[in-house]
């Protein structure tokens, strides 16, 4: 650092005014701090417009779910028995009876179950997520890691599972042990990581032959410390753009079970439910209730994809 | 070559194996069998039934009879929850409508999807290439799903064009939604790849060397750019194919087509084991052979691969 030199000399009293004044100036010039890869790829991230009108989405989207239910004017399971019936004429949005979105075919508030169903939906995306990020994390790396005959196993393990089916297996699962969130939690859970563990292995079969690896080994640090100290970190940046591009797949898969009715259970829903829903009625007029649940289902995903190809851009090494 | 399909077709197998033997396993765990019922049947039926279809045997002795029905005889057994339909009646009844409107959506979505691609690259930066752009980032938020009830409520409920579900091999005004809902997201994808790899393609030094030669713009493209263009694609293709038997299960349900996915989403609500489990295996080994044609494809078309 400039102006820092003379520290410490005989005059304390007018040394620490010089390295006062010298910090106010360091403090005032930016250019000369270093920028961390981080940095750099929040700045970048920061220029991207659809990413960040993504982000300001998405943040919107979680407090409708977080705090929505307290604008409700109704729970999400109780029948409005003024507009049973008459769904198509009085049901419709409205301000006046505190039915914003209108009421689905039961009467009950679609306003709720809108909030409810994203409550789950956003759910099972981080979760599923998340799960994919641990577990395909690690399996990848270690099968980088150790190469040689191990990898091979583990990576053809990994190419079996990804040939079979596994919509089908989640609906088997889910319909031979009972239709529960937990059991949906598992089902996406136990399948969705087989991509991640693929994309991490290749980044770390590029990463364990660098010098920093090398070093590690050469002052005797094990084998899992180097994983979970010196390969993750550097990995970071490549989970972290597939984990939010899982997010909508992971949104998709349980709105695609819930829409043949297999997921969810009354009385809570998700937004795959409530388009099914929606869209089995939409002949009697009543297009609201298609209409609410997919527009909330279309903006998630839309800015999920946005922050996805946001981050990508900010931190693939590859476009730099 | 020869040793390459042989090698990939050695992999095939035990994955088939491990796939059936998976589902079996599955299937036993799950209370109830198939001829349990409310009013108990009479023990000496019960177990000529049971002999009949080997559930008398041990556990390892019933998943080598299940592989060999399956593997030699392609007999899946009886339905759990219809006792005078056997699986494979079922399935020979779905699985020809599936097929029809699902090869016609998969060879729609390749060939649109890679004429878009070509042309966006093709005018890059012009009116044509940003609305393929807009179609394909539109596209990703309208999986089937949402694809179906949105063509019903335009060309049904609004229009009254088309028919809003049933099927006729003969008319194609039923195929028509199903085939379009089922193709766009994919249309779409294929379309960007396309897209993406085509731009790079025609960046790269050969393609300069044939402008520098002064061949037609034409030629170039269909000689030289087009065939490398297409690698990505085809890697893509399997799991298109995979997604595309999915979302048959939704425009079976929703179009009520008849097809297999139908017959899938009943055996579920039913918990009609055998049903759900001989599709499963179908579609796993359709599958299977699929992605193994298309790793084929791929060594043929790809003089960089060695195997």
């Amino acid at each position: 650092m400039p102006g820092l030199t003379p520290k410490y000399g005989t005059k304390y009293m007018l040394i620490r005014k010089n390295s006062l004044q010298s910090l106010a100036d360091t403090m005032s010039e930016p250019e000369i701090r270093g920028r961390s890869l981080w940095a750099d790829a929040r700045k970048r991230f920061i220029h991207n417009k659809a990413a960040v009108a993504g982000l300001a989405v998405l943040i919107l989207v979680s407090v409708f779910a977080s705090f929505g239910g307290w604008l409700a004017q109704y729970p999400n399971d109780e029948i409005d028995f003024m507009v049973i019936g008459q769904v198509a004429e009085l049901g419709g949005p409205s301000f006046a009876n505190g039915h914003y979105f209108g009421t689905d075919d039961l009467g009950r508030d679609l306003f709720a179950r809108v909030v409810q169903g994203t409550q789950i939906s956003l759910m099972v995306g981080i979760v599923g997520a998340a799960i994919a990020v641990v577990a395909g994390t690690l399996y990848g790396a270690i099968a980088g890691y150790v190469g040689g005959q191990v990898d091979n196993v583990m990576m053809r393990i990994v190419d079996m599972l990804m040939a079979i089916p596994y919509m089908f297996v989640i609906i088997l699962l889910l319909v031979m042990f009972g239709r529960s969130i937990s059991m949906l939690f598992v089902g996406i859970g136990l399948l969705s990581w087989l991509d991640m563990s693929r994309i991490v292995r290749g980044q770390t079969l590029s990463l364990k032959n660098k010098e920093f690896i090398e070093a590690a080994q050469a002052t005797g640090v094990s084998s899992i410390n180097i994983i979970l100290r010196h390969i993750l970190p550097n990995l970071l940046g490549v989970v972290a753009v597939y984990a939010t591009l899982l997010v909508p797949l992971m949104i998709l898969t349980e709105s695609f079970i819930s829409f043949l009715g297999l997921g969810v259970q009354e009385p809570n829903t998700s937004w795959g439910a409530l388009i099914s829903e929606g869209a089995g009625t939409m002949q009697y007029g009543t297009l609201w209730q298609l209409a609410f649940p997919l527009f909330f289902f279309v903006i998630t995903l839309f800015s999920f994809f946005f922050i996805g190809d946001g981050l990508r851009d900010a931190l693939d090494p590859k476009d730099r | 070559m020869l040793n390459f399909i042989i090698k990939r077709l050695f992999f095939a197998v035990p994955t088939i194996l491990v796939l059936i033997v998976f589902s079996f396993l599955l299937m036993h765990m799950a209370p109830g069998g198939p001829f349990t019922s409310e009013r108990a049947l009479p023990p000496e039926i019960l177990a000529n039934l049971e002999a009949k279809y080997g559930l008398d045997q041990p556990l390892h002795r019933q998943i080598l009879i299940y592989l060999k029905n399956v593997v030699l005889h392609f007999d899946f057994g009886p339905s759990f929850s219809y006792k005078d339909r056997t699986v494979n009646e079922i399935l020979s009844q779905g699985f020809p409508i599936t097929l029809t409107y699902g090869s016609i959506a998969f060879v729609f979505a390749v060939l649109s999807g890679v004429s878009l691609g070509v042309l966006a690259a093709i005018y890059h930066n012009s009116l044509l290439d940003y609305l393929a752009v807009g179609i394909t980032i539109g596209a990703q938020v309208l999986p089937n799903f949402v694809m179906a009830p949105i063509l019903v409520l335009i060309f049904t409920l609004f229009l009254g064009w088309l028919p809003g579900g049933g099927w006729e091999y003969d008319d194609p005004k039923y195929i028509i939604m199903p085939v379009v809902a089922l193709a766009t997201s994919f249309m779409a994808s294929i379309a960007r790849i396309t897209r993406s790899s085509m731009l790079e393609v025609m960046n790269a030094n050969h393609i300069r060397t044939t402008r520098a030669k002064g061949l037609p713009t034409r030629y170039i493209i269909l000689h030289h750019a087009l065939k490398p263009a297409l690698l990505p694609v085809l890697s893509y293709l399997g799991p298109t194919f995979v997604s595309m038997i999915t979302g048959s299960v939704v425009i079976d349900m929703f179009f009520s087509t008849g097809g297999m996915g139908l017959h899938f989403v009943n055996a579920a609500l039913n918990r009609d084991y055998s049903v759900m489990m001989g599709i499963t295996i179908l579609v796993g080994v359709l599958t299977i052979l699929f992605s193994l044609v298309v790793d084929i494809l791929y060594a043929w078309i790809d003089p960089k691969i060695r195997y």
